[in-house]
């Protein structure tokens, strides 16, 4: 009964999201219809559709699972925009300035500089609002705009390439490329960026999964979420949690800069994301903060944003700025169904 | 003014509060309403405020039906509510509160010097002091209670209904209490009191209606019945209003307390001086009006208050532990049945299975494997049916939410899982707070059981009856302060009641 | 350095707090009825577009502004039906909100004027007057008074949520809402109704600070435009202990703050002789919320019963 529950939620949300999505686009004056047919048919095409999807699906998984584990603790995580600019471009410095070494030590290097970059931009928030009780919603997102401004800065005064136009690094050493899938999969070709960073993030769904409900840091973790005053009481370290919750939060993130940088681009590319961190928080509460449901819900985004390409190119009037709005009522609708899951009265 | 409720019913998801009600209040008496813990007189009293709306029945107010759909309704027909817990804004003023909802001036002013001069004329007429300038967070319980009665008097409420309204006050102040409601029958107004304590019920009140599980099961006039048949009425058989408790063997200290005096961020002292100590095989109680330094006492002695706001020594079997955390306390043998299970004792969303092992969740049995790391859910259920065994818990599946227990169960949910630790010294608060009688007796039996086991316990409790039934030795807090130790066995309530408000005995 | 302290940065500093304190306030009437406001970046977004683009249309800055108020007073009600009605958790709802507005109007601009994202320009003179426009002053003197009318508003906004929020019932109700909702219901008034009334009215107000921004300070609305303004304006709001003066000043000083850097851009440099790189600029208001945030949230009393939903029957 709760698992027909929590499927025909999710779903009723998603359906009312694309009924008020549907009323936007008929009120810009282009047709619902074909509008969707463009957004959700491009994602099912071998080897295109499905390569694609499955590989903006992964920084999603990502993302998502980081907003996943801070909302168990009960921490919104707005900042995994800028952890996982702060560890792209770490990964990428690594891969920079390390490039002669061989790839089994750089890559394992590489994929250490995202995590802990990560952790670390994902931890700042944390100590704040443990040290000094201020929210970590305000203080993420503040910490984006300073990422993204830090991250620019080294970006265009010591690492570009000269006479490079475009604001990215030079490229990083061969030894840090990861293998894209295409490498294994027969009909699959190397030109399409899936790589190996999707299998880890399911590596890692797998991972969240078993240490919030196996292991007695997850149930710190949750329980801190649920009660923190009832956590406290069973010897729960209170600050301890929100520094650990938002660490791992962040370290998850920053892992979006693994497949980015190791397996797509091979350096560090200014702006490169396309709002992984914020539709990261639309996948963890259509996932209903579940690893499993997180792999879900960045599933149809991802189709989501593989049709947006299509919808750009081929309808006159709207862009792709409607997978966005979509996104958006996603997490309205979501929030608002929140109301119906309060189960019996205690 | 008479109040008639007929036929009311109110459901709450699976729970029945009120079943085809049927009360009759008589115009200018003092009507109690009775019963345990979960018999349903809150809620029908909420229902003829209008906070709740039955789903069916009618309530007549002077023999007419009236539709009560929010608390305007019920204000508008002269009904005011005193509720348990008051509903007042701390940090405004006695004559804000007591104003909002009926402000003097006009929409684009607010007059509140009128409405100061109103309270002070309504004030002097039914002595109830107080200064409508102060601010309510800085009142003590009494002055905020008085504040709550002006708030109906203001509006011209001819019917009160009071919830509870002796739990926080010291005997004293119910003397003082009882002559203030003497006063409101004597001006014509119809006083409802809600109210467990059968011995106020027949100091006070003109009539009683006895409700049990939802339903009336009676209503007498209050000079015709006594104790023991208003008791039998409430639970349906004849009910032990004393704890058969055989004699306190006690043994070697376990708790010593020297000295201990906390401080609020504020400032203000919650605890002064403190000293006492509890031994091996004996319950010690703690009595005093809630906000004495009860709850602040308990709290530095399970080690949840930071370590700056407490000084004085703290030992355990000779062992100061004054630097351990909360779960090196636990470590060391400190159980705590906290005061407020819903806020500190349990998580309401997680299976009893997962709430049977908090606090102990980090280590053996609860872990195994790796480093000690991964949850053994083999023996965290085993220790769950035991708890759950040993304890009465109902129903006895351990998957389910602890939101889904009634209040009952889960206190005995939280001091199966405290026992079992086992411990050397309990700290418990309020053990039976918002628990049927059924539990409560059960819950009584196991804290004794405890006690002969080897156990050292501190109790805390803010009913009398309770404390003075189950200590051996009892201690009486004012102000932060040990007003004074006495024997339970032979001390009157007067006594107890004396030290309570800071008097000498 | 003394060519930074001019009076032109009083006038950038005005310029500069004058969006922000007209969301902070709008804010406060939602936060002190307890109604989280996370949705202040989005509702000025939507102020912004909306004056923008009806201004384009109309020719005329109020028309614009009226717009603006409505529109942004659109979502805001949306807001709180989602968490007064729905009761939805109130960050993630506002964080909703705050995403529409990334999208939507880039997606209505596309529509409308075939652009990306940004509206056109507007001429000078049908952009929110000064007051040196609108009142009839001396040449000599007219520098003085070379402030935005939303500017000298935004003053008069202050001291009148000052006297409503103190002074009137309704002030009293919103009050009492916010601190002890369950208090207010047995008093007798409509609670939601009350924290309805207040989350719509910071949009009205929200939406106006967005307006300025679009047809006030500059001539033209651009893709998300707002850049993280409206969560400056509750960062404010928490500094200012939720109360209307003091949230005023705290604005002044995050515009104070941004004004400086501002003017110190291409003035200040590094030892070596160099400009100091923008992005380091642009960090400044940003790492300043955090640190004040920080600093002064335990001196903070929020109101008592702020981001809980009211539920009679629980």
């Amino acid at each position: 009964m709760k698992v027909l529950r929590d499927l025909l939620f999710p779903s009723m949300a998603v359906l009312c999201a694309f009924l008020a999505g549907a009323l936007i686009v008929a009120l810009v004056g282009d047709s619902p219809v074909e509008t969707y047919r463009l957004l959700l048919g491009s994602a099912f095409s071998w080897p295109d559709g499905i390569g694609y999807t499955l590989f903006f699906a992964t920084p999603l998984i990502f993302t998502g699972l980081a907003v996943a584990v801070a909302l168990r603790g009960g921490l919104l995580n707005i900042g995994a925009e800028g952890q996982l600019y702060v560890a792209a471009f770490a990964t990428a410095w690594i891969g920079i300035t390390f490039a002669n070494l061989p790839a089994v030590v750089l890559v394992p290097l590489c994929c250490v500089a995202a995590i802990a970059a990560g952790a670390v931009w994902g931890a700042i928030p944390g100590l704040l609002k443990a040290r000094f009780g201020s929210h970590e919603v305000i203080n993420t997102i503040m910490l984006n705009f300073v990422a993204v401004a830090l991250v620019g800065y080294l970006t265009q005064y010591h690492y570009r390439m000269p006479g490079d136009p475009i604001m990215e690094t030079t490229p990083i050493g061969s030894g840090a490329h990861i293998p894209r899938l295409g490498a294994f999969i027969p009909g699959l070709p190397a030109r399409i960026p899936l790589n190996i960073a999707f299998l880890l993030a399911l590596l890692s769904c797998w991972l969240v999964y078993v240490l919030l409900w196996k292991t007695k840091w997850g149930y710190e973790i949750r329980a801190t979420g649920q009660n923190p005053a009832a956590a406290e009481y069973g010897g729960v370290s209170i600050r301890k949690e929100v520094v650990l919750t938002m660490a791992i939060s962040g370290a998850l993130a920053g892992m979006v800069g693994i497949n980015e940088v190791l397996g797509y681009r091979y350096r560090y590319y200014d702006g490169f994301s396309d709002n992984y961190g914020f539709t990261g928080i639309a996948v963890a509460l259509l996932g209903r903060n579940h690893p499993f449901g997180v792999v879900v819900a960045a599933l149809l985004f991802a189709v989501l944003q593989r049709g947006g390409v299509p919808v750009d190119a081929f309808t006159q009037l709207v862009s792709k700025d409607i997978v966005l709005i979509l996104q958006a009522l996603v997490i309205l609708f979501v929030a608002a169904e929140a109301a119906f899951r309060r189960g019996g009265r205690g | 003014m008479k109040l008639e409720l007929r036929g009311i019913t109110k459901r709450f998801g699976a729970v029945l509060a009120n079943d085809h009600l049927d009360i009759t209040i008589p115009p200018g008496t003092i009507h109690a309403i009775v019963g345990e813990n979960g018999a349903g007189k809150s809620t029908a009293m909420r229902i003829a405020y209008g906070f709740y709306t039955a789903d069916s029945g009618e309530i007549l107010v002077n023999d007419q039906a009236r539709d009560i759909r929010a608390p305007r309704d019920a204000i508008a027909l002269g009904i005011g509510m005193v509720h348990q817990h008051f509903m007042l804004v701390r940090p405004m003023t006695v004559t804000e509160n007591i104003v909002l909802g009926a402000e003097p001036g006009s929409a684009m002013s607010l007059d509140l010097r009128k409405a100061a001069a109103g309270i002070r004329a309504l004030s002097e007429e039914f002595r109830l002091a107080v200064d409508p300038d102060a601010v309510v967070e800085d009142l003590s319980v009494g002055q905020q209670q008085r504040v709550e009665l002006l708030k109906a008097l203001y509006r011209r409420a001819g019917l009160l209904i009071l919830d509870e309204p002796t739990a926080v006050l010291t005997p004293q102040e119910v003397d003082e209490f009882f002559a203030i409601l003497r006063r409101m029958r004597g001006q014509g107004k119809t006083v409802i009191i809600i109210t467990h304590k059968l011995s106020e019920v027949l100091a006070i009140s003109d009539n009683v209606t006895v409700m049990r599980d939802g339903r009336v099961v009676g209503q007498v006039k209050t000079s015709e019945t006594d104790a023991a048949a208003l008791a039998r009425l409430m639970v349906g058989r004849d009910v032990l209003l004393r704890v058969d408790k055989p004699a306190a063997q006690p043994g070697a200290t376990v708790l010593a307390v020297r000295d201990v005096t906390i401080t609020a961020r504020d400032g203000a002292r919650r605890l002064d001086k403190v000293s006492f100590e509890v031994r091996a095989g004996e319950i010690v109680g703690v009595a005093g009006v809630e906000g004495n330094g009860q709850t602040e006492l308990i709290e530095a002695l399970a080690g949840l208050l930071p370590g700056s706001q407490v000084s004085g020594s703290m030992s355990l079997g000779g062992r100061d532990i004054r630097e351990l955390d909360a779960r090196r306390r636990r470590e060391a043998g400190i159980a705590h049945v906290p005061e407020d299970r819903h806020r500190r004792g349990l998580l309401l969303d997680f299976s009893l299975w997962e709430n049977a092992i908090l606090g102990v969740h980090y280590r053996a049995p609860a872990v195994s494997g790796v480093g000690g790391v991964l949850l053994d859910q083999a023996a965290i259920q085993r220790r769950a049916d035991l708890v759950i065994r040993e304890f009465d818990v109902r129903p006895p599946n351990a998957s389910l939410p602890a939101r889904a227990l009634s209040g009952g169960n889960q206190q005995k949910l939280i001091i199966g899982r405290e026992f079992e630790l086992p411990p050397a010294l309990l700290l418990i608060s309020q053990p039976t707070r918002g628990v049927d009688i059924g539990a409560i007796e059960f819950i009584h039996r196991k804290i004794v059981a405890l006690r002969d086991s080897g156990c050292a316990v501190l109790l805390v409790s803010a009913e009398l009856e309770e404390v003075t039934a189950l200590a051996d030795r009892l201690l009486v807090l004012h102000n932060g302060r040990v007003a004074g130790e006495v024997d339970p066995s032979r001390a009157t309530h007067e006594e107890i009641g004396l030290l309570m408000t800071g008097g000498r005995a | 350095m003394r060519s930074i302290l001019t009076l032109s940065l009083v006038f950038s500093t005005i310029r500069l707090s004058t969006p922000l304190v007209w969301a902070a306030i709008g804010g406060l009437y939602s936060e002190r009825s307890g109604v989280i406001n996370i949705a202040l970046e989005g509702l000025m977004l939507a102020g912004a577009f909306t004056a923008a683009a009806v201004t384009f249309y109309t020719r005329s800055p109020w028309a614009g502004v009226g717009a603006a108020m409505i529109a942004a007073a659109f979502f805001a009600l949306l807001l709180a039906v989602v968490c007064i009605r729905f009761k939805a958790n109130e960050v993630v709802a506002g964080t909703g909100i705050n995403m529409l507005f990334l999208g939507l109007p880039a997606v209505l601009s596309g529509a409308l004027f075939l652009s990306s994202g940004s509206t056109p320009q507007i001429p000078q003179d049908e952009l929110l007057p000064t007051l040196s426009r609108l009142l009839p002053i001396a040449p000599q003197w007219r520098v003085l008074t070379d402030v935005s009318i939303v500017s000298f508003l935004a003053l008069l906004v202050v001291g009148l949520t000052s006297y409503v929020l103190y002074r009137t019932p309704f002030g009293l109700r919103l009050r009492a809402v916010g601190e002890n909702p369950e208090a207010a219901d047995a008093a007798g008034i409509r609670v939601n109704r009350v924290r309805y009334a207040g989350v719509v009215l910071s949009g009205v107000l929200a939406g106006v600070g967005g307006a300025y921004l679009s047809i006030g300070q500059s001539s033209l609305f651009t893709r998300n435009m707002t850049a993280g303004r409206g969560y400056i304006a509750l960062a404010a709001l928490i500094f200012g202990k939720w109360r209307p003066v003091q949230t005023m000043l705290a604005c002044v000083l995050f515009g104070f703050a941004d004004a400086l850097t501002i003017q110190m851009q291409g003035v200040v440099k590094l030892p070596s002789g160099e400009d100091v790189p923008v992005q380091f600029i642009q960090m400044i208001p940003y790492i300043v919320t955090i640190v004040v945030l920080a600093g002064f949230i335990g001196h903070s009393r929020a109101p008592g019963a702020l981001g809980v939903p009211y539920d009679k029957e629980s």
